[in-house]
């Protein structure tokens, strides 16, 4: 099978042609040791099978950003048979200099003229007999988007010869000198020679590296410059070639629709409130439990009877039972409060699931299985899956919203707006978007970070991400929160919860600084971009982006995830007597003495030895916690039940049985309620920014740079374990924070000093070594 | 009159003389297109000041003002 490769800039369209030529069968994976997606289709249209490879976007083969150096290797060692190069019409200028590079290799290039359709529009007229004379190269106008030409462009280029010789727009230019370096490539049988040689004179570092090429450029370029003469007679090439191609109708009117938008948008002082106002949103339709507000702005204006007042459902052991089916399915979209579109969808999964797991957890019953094997099957596995699962809808919602804002070419201009201020923390304005997504879910901004050019760069946001709390940590905060203003009668939940992400933030802002300046430094990378004109996105490759997702994370779901949660499920109903132990006595459990034995660990951060007794369930639900964080309420509920804390009817978010908890533990150990409270503090702190879930941690796994991994796992622990000392330190005694407030000073003057220059500890260490 | 691009005032247009700066940002910059000769208009400037937004050969372009400080223009 022949394999055609598609090439060029960004946002010319190559992904939805890339689309309409494969299909959505398409096979999507990383290139080796990038992770820039790499994408393999097979075109079925014609008399035979082509197999399509989608190169990354790119402005040019210079070897200075990953894309360009993948698609510059994969061109020509991999050699495909042709390439495709699509090119953005309405912008014929910049997308032709990737063109004239890609015709001076030896591969056959055929040139796709994409968004006809938009140039016809506007009334323009583009010579395609002339532009096909002036390249020497076939040209065919399609429109991916409308699917037209796209079948006379397969057809040409299946009948195109697979051999071509490279040819060159500099040929006037520079002739003599591209001849004296081209000899050298020739002799040395190198393919694509003239591509080479065009690439030695421009300086580029790669052939530079070629042995004895450094010779034959002193020789060829006498000590002149080429880099900007060539990149200029590309230039001045294709304007003059363009004036007799492109027949404008008439000047174009000063402002085009983009710059309409973009006046809003970009708006000196309306950008930054409009771009708040357009976050809330997104998240409010993914996240929110109270559509639009609908149920008043606060507890006390709530007017919406629940489902239980309705006489619909009765609250019954440990949750809530529905007095019918169709009462159940309401459930999904009112209770109360009217949820959110991702609300919605992530109820309907989930009540899906339940019926599922119901059904099996029955059929086992009452096949005669040991209760042990139904608490395995029921809890560990399908209860484990389907909790990781639950979040499927959620997660693909804010994509969704996120696909949208870069497809439009929004996301953009996010980064032009915050450049600025991210700027001061040794990154570019392209990092906001990761971190902003972190405050719904750490996988998708995980993702999101490859939008980031620089690695060290993209090292660092990926750290600091589970510092922006995510959807399922805010559980741990309320209830937390919660129970300490139940427990105390002191302080205001919603305030401590506030506080708490305000705390992450800060953490994030002074992990991304020390990081820049020490382990991940760097001089922040080139901001030079495109901003792409304002368009709509395709309904087909949102679809394909969520689709790609999803299949992402659920096989994640079904290998690493499903061994965690069995192997945690097997540890806290197992004895060390391998007997099985049911939900009651779970403090009997291996996970049980684990947790006493690391309790001393966490006295430092107020929750370890001094809580007396029954500590060890702050130990246990800052493990299970590395799991999936919902487990952490759900650790504390079940244990609190164990140890006879609390005895009532469960409540769903736990605040009533953690105050229950705390005031047990308090009158057993003793201890002061100062220390208790900025213990709780500090339970939450190190909650917040200790290791991420499963899923996260493994997502992080695949998007970190080869090596990476596992200081980043130390520096979660790390930085978990000082933020939650100091919180419960100088919240219990004050007088610790004079010794916090010295070494702070004392590593930012070592940083600063080493950083400058003036303190080399390698020096140190070199000279006592003698 | 020649100046930097970084000290364009919006709605000022040029015609680009030299381009210095080192290897990786002076690439970058010709590979989109700032090259000597090119036409540019200063279109914008972001809310705090920095970056800049330019319209060059047809399409915006938006970079910093250190890098921007690499080109020098004829003012028109």
């Amino acid at each position: 099978m022949r394999t055609f490769a598609l090439a060029g800039n960004p946002n010319c369209g190559k992904t939805t042609l890339f689309n309409a030529l494969t299909g959505a069968a398409a096979h999507v994976g990383n290139w080796p040791g990038v992770t820039v997606d790499k994408r393999e289709g097979v075109y079925k249209g014609g008399n035979e099978n082509i197999n399509i490879v989608d190169l990354p976007g790119i402005y040019s083969l210079s070897p200075y950003t990953p894309e360009e150096l993948i698609s510059r290797n994969y061109i020509l060692e991999q050699r495909p048979d042709a390439i495709i190069n699509i090119v953005d019409a309405t912008n014929l200028e910049r997308n032709l200099y990737l063109t004239t590079q890609l015709l001076e290799t030896d591969v056959s290039v055929i040139v796709a003229l994409n968004m006809i359709d938009e140039v016809e529009k506007a009334g323009d007229k583009i010579d395609v007999r002339g532009l096909e004379a002036k390249l020497g190269v076939p040209v065919v106008e399609i429109s991916a988007l409308k699917g037209r030409g796209i079948k006379q462009l397969m057809d040409r280029a299946a009948a195109m010869p697979m051999s071509r010789r490279g040819s060159t727009v500099l040929k006037d230019a520079l002739g003599r000198q591209i001849e004296t370096a081209c000899a050298f490539y020739r002799e040395k049988q190198v393919c694509s020679p003239l591509f080479h040689a065009v690439k030695l004179l421009e300086n580029d570092e790669i052939e530079l590296a070629y042995g004895g090429a450094k010779a034959v450029l002193e020789e060829a370029a006498a000590g002149e410059d080429l880099e900007a003469v060539i990149a200029d007679e590309r230039y001045k090439y294709i304007s003059q070639k363009l004036s007799a191609i492109k027949v404008r109708k008439e000047e174009r009117g000063a402002l085009t629709k983009s710059d309409k938008i973009d006046k809003v948008l970009t708006h000196r002082v309306w950008a930054i409130p409009i771009f708040a106002v357009i976050l809330f949103f997104i998240f409010h339709l993914t996240f929110s439990e109270n559509l639009f507000f609908l149920n008043g702005f606060t507890e006390e204006m709530a007017w919406l009877p629940s489902l239980t007042e309705l006489g619909l459902a009765t609250k019954a052991d440990g949750g809530i039972e529905y007095e019918h089916f169709g009462a159940e399915v309401l459930a999904v979209f009112y209770d109360g409060t009217v949820y959110s579109p991702g609300v919605m969808l992530g109820n309907l999964l989930n009540l899906f699931l339940s019926h599922i797991s119901d059904g099996v957890i029955t059929l086992m019953e009452r096949g005669g299985a040991a209760e042990w094997a139904t608490g395995l099957v029921g809890d560990g596995i399908l209860g484990g899956i389907f909790a990781v699962l639950g979040f499927l809808p959620q997660i693909l919602t804010l994509f969704l919203f996120f696909s949208i804002l870069e497809d439009t070419g929004y996301m953009a201009r996010i980064a032009f707006v915050l450049d600025r201020i991210f700027r001061r923390f040794g990154l570019s304005g392209r990092a906001f978007m990761p971190m902003i997504m972190g405050f719904g879910c750490s996988l998708p901004a995980t993702i999101n970070t490859r939008t980031l050019a620089d690695d060290r760069e993209r090292t660092a946001t990926i750290r600091v991400i589970p510092f922006f709390s995510c959807g399922a940590k805010l559980p741990i905060l309320t209830a937390v929160a919660g129970g300490i203003v139940g427990a105390f009668g002191i302080g205001n939940a919603d305030l401590i919860t506030f506080g708490m992400y305000v705390f992450g933030i800060c953490t994030a802002i002074i992990c991304v600084l020390l990081m820049r300046n020490t382990t991940q430094k760097g001089e922040t990378p080139p901001f030079i971009m495109e901003l792409p004109a304002y368009r709509l996105p395709g309904f087909g490759n949102l679809m394909l982006h969520l689709w790609d997702k999803a299949k992402h994370f659920v096989k994640k779901a079904f290998t690493i995830i499903f061994a965690s949660t069995v192997i945690i499920w097997l540890f806290s109903h197992l004895s060390w007597k391998w007997e099985y132990l049911p939900d009651e006595q779970m403090n009997e459990s291996m996970l049980a003495s684990l947790g006493m034995f690391l309790q001393p660990i966490f006295t430092p951060l107020g929750f370890g030895s001094q809580l007396g007794q029954f500590g060890w369930v702050f130990a246990v639900a800052a493990i299970t916690g590395l799991i999936a964080k919902e487990n952490v309420i759900a650790t504390f509920t079940a244990l609190a039940l164990c140890i006879g804390a609390y005895a009532g009817v469960g409540t769903e978010e736990g605040t009533e049985e953690l105050a229950a908890l705390i005031n047990v533990i308090s009158a057993d150990s003793g201890i002061s309620r100062a220390q208790f409270v900025a213990a709780l503090i500090s339970f939450i702190a190190f909650n917040m920014t200790t290791i991420p879930c499963f899923a996260a941690v493994a997502t992080a796994k695949a998007e970190l740079p080869a090596g990476k991994f596992r200081f980043t796992l130390l520096f979660w622990l790390a930085a978990s374990y000082i933020a939650g000392a100091m919180i419960y330190t100088v919240g219990a005694f004050v007088w610790p924070l004079a010794i916090w407030a010295a070494c702070a000073a004392t590593v930012t003057v070592f940083i600063v000093l080493r950083n400058t220059g003036k303190f080399d500890i390698m020096k140190i260490f070199s000279k006592r070594r003698k | 009159m020649l100046k930097l691009l970084s000290d364009f005032a919006v709605g000022e247009r040029g015609t680009i003389k030299t381009v210095t700066g080192e290897g990786r940002v002076r690439r970058r910059l010709f590979d989109m297109g700032v090259t000597p000769g090119a036409e540019i208009i200063m279109r914008k400037k972001a809310p705090l000041g920095d970056p800049l937004e330019i319209t060059l050969r047809g399409y915006e372009l938006t970079l910093r003002k250190t890098e921007a400080a690499c080109v020098e223009a004829e003012l028109l």
